[in-house]
């Protein structure tokens, strides 16, 4: 009994516990500190490098020789360690353990705030900072404290030019930037059932723009099809009677195409409400919105036209660009004017490529649209895939047209 | 645990990008953090850091993991960070670099005294004084211990 948090780390909400970790993860700008944090505890032993990874995508490849210095010394001490490693290109960490890595029931801890993206499994997956990450590398644990849960229940299905994002930003405008604070979202009902695995990576993705240490759902049909193809062999996880602090109903069909205003996440508005907003750049990628699914989908409303503004797509991992060339969406892509970028997560934190000038308009597919994020004095606008594409099309915030 | 520091008012959700923009994350030199802490809020906030206890508004923290955030702002002397909550994961990252936090709905005025007890828990500022919320015993360890790097280093 109890709520899919309090299963998981077998406890009660409010309790603090000690857990295993059966995953953790550092990128090449958290595992910097982590790796100096790990040798100013003494440089204790590695307790068990099998469930440890180290993943480059901030800033891939290097811009400078500093960051390339850095991630040098992290890449040798990964080979050298026997941590699970994966280099520039592979992707954005919680992509490549999106695919095939996680599984249900498990508790996941990575050194980034989206983390929370792994709950989309049923596992309880959180962001840590480097030096607990540290810590975790000597012990394989950590502490937590069982968060009490907040149910969001789903029923219907999307319609029209909805997505899962833009059910992503509306939950975080009804929630607000601390409406879950230490809490975990659990998203359950029968709607859930028809949300593929990629929507429910998005949904999840957003919860930490809420404050929530988590964000999940329960492991069901879709996600035992999804694992197997990874080779994994798992159950479905039964929603069990449970105490949720909170709870919020969700019907699908009436979602709309939304845009969260700069500088907030939880300022959205209908798309319709900013039609005709001049744009600099459109910028289509991440940890929310850079999967196959959604390069194929901006891909199809591309197709044969021009982009009118520059537009950056950036594949979440290799995996994801192997299979847009493989089904032609690259091409589209590249002949629509398209700039394609490393997989990684490409101008979303604005230490690298893709940044703004100084007044200059993105609307982006990303998570955080906080001020001067993407270069000093742009202004970010965040919206689902199928809006980037309308609005890519036109140089300008537009509706995009029912599939 | 106890501090006292002049207040240095700032507002709700501040979020981690602004305590230290991505641009400056890369490099193992922390006097960069030190230098442009809070730039993007307010360039004139990085010199007025030195003996500061923060008083922000709901939320302090939010957004990315980034440890620098805390690590900027305990390494430019600011003493504690006082705000009516604060994002999880800079919660337990400042803790980690020693740095106190107070939990507590405080009315600010800029460059008053403030002084707290964290063991007692309460905050006083303008001659009122407020309780806090304890933190977790494990927290106050390490806090104690200085940061989970010295608490795994001396009392572990």
């Amino acid at each position: 009994m109890g709520t899919l948090s309090e299963r998981i780390l077998h406890g009660t909400a409010g309790e603090y516990v000690d857990r295993a970790v059966d995953r953790a993860y550092v990128h090449d700008g958290t595992g910097v500190l982590t790796l100096e944090a790990w040798k100013s505890m003494g440089e204790r032993r590695i307790q068990d490098a099998t469930h440890l990874h180290v993943l480059f995508d901030h800033i891939v490849p290097a811009n400078n020789s500093t960051t390339a210095t850095l991630q040098h010394e992290l890449r040798e001490f990964a080979r050298s360690s026997f941590l699970h490693f994966s280099d520039i290109g592979g992707g954005i960490c919680h992509q490549i353990m999106s695919e095939g890595i996680v599984l249900p029931g498990e508790v996941i801890v990575g050194a980034d705030s989206h983390s929370c993206t792994l709950g989309a499994f049923g596992a309880f997956a959180t962001g840590v900072g480097a030096t607990d990450m540290a810590a975790i590398w000597m012990t394989g644990g950590t502490w937590f404290r069982v968060p009490e849960s907040i149910g969001i229940h789903l029923s219907g299905t999307l319609s029209g030019a909805a997505e899962a994002k833009d059910l992503a930003l509306t939950y975080v405008s009804r929630l607000g930037m601390d409406g879950a604070s230490y809490q975990a979202l659990e998203f359950t009902g029968e709607g859930t059932a028809v949300l593929p695995m990629d929507d429910r990576l998005t949904i999840c993705n957003l919860a930490v723009e809420t404050g929530a240490k988590a964000g999940m759902f329960y492991a069901d049909d879709v996600t035992v099809g999804y694992l197997a193809m990874a080779g994994h062999t798992v159950k479905p996880q039964e929603p069990e009677p449970c105490r949720y602090i909170r709870e919020l109903d969700f019907d699908l069909s009436d979602i709309v195409p939304v845009i969260a205003m700069p500088p907030r996440v939880d300022t959205v508005k209908p798309v319709h409400d900013l039609a005709g907003l001049p744009l600099d750049q459109v910028f289509v990628g991440t940890c929310t919105n850079g999967r196959y699914t959604d390069l194929a989908r901006f891909a199809r409303i591309v197709k044969g036209r021009n982009v009118a503004v520059r537009t950056i797509v950036v594949p979440a991992s290799r995996e994801v660009l192997r299979k847009a060339i493989r089904t032609g969406v690259l091409a589209e892509l590249v002949d629509a004017g398209c700039t394609i970028g490393t997989p990684g997560c490409g101008p979303c934190l604005g230490a690298h490529m893709g940044v703004l000038g100084e007044g200059e308009v993105c609307l982006s597919t990303a998570n955080r649209n906080f001020k001067n994020r993407m270069g000093v004095g742009g202004e970010i606008y965040l919206s689902s895939v199928a809006t980037a594409a309308a609005s890519a099309l036109e140089g300008e915030i537009t509706e995009p047209e029912v599939a | 645990m106890q501090g006292k520091g002049r207040a240095v008012c700032v507002g709700a959700d501040i979020d981690t990008d602004l305590v230290i923009a991505g641009r400056y994350l890369r490099t193992r030199d922390h006097g960069v953090w030190v230098e442009h802490v809070f730039e993007d809020l307010d360039p004139s906030l990085a010199s007025r850091m030195n003996g500061a206890v923060i008083v922000a508004g709901k939320n302090f923290g939010c957004g990315s993991s980034r440890e620098q955030a805390a690590i900027a702002l305990s390494e430019a002397g600011v003493v504690a960070v006082v705000a009516p909550s604060f994002a999880r994961i800079f919660f337990r990252n400042a803790i980690n670099v020693g740095l106190p936090l107070i939990e507590s709905s405080l009315t600010c005025t800029e460059g008053s005294p403030v002084t707290f007890d964290l063991a007692e828990g309460w905050v006083e500022a303008d001659g009122e004084r407020y309780t806090t919320r304890p933190l977790s015993e494990r927290m106050q360890e390490i806090l104690a211990a200085g940061g989970l790097v010295n608490y795994w280093r001396t009392i572990r």
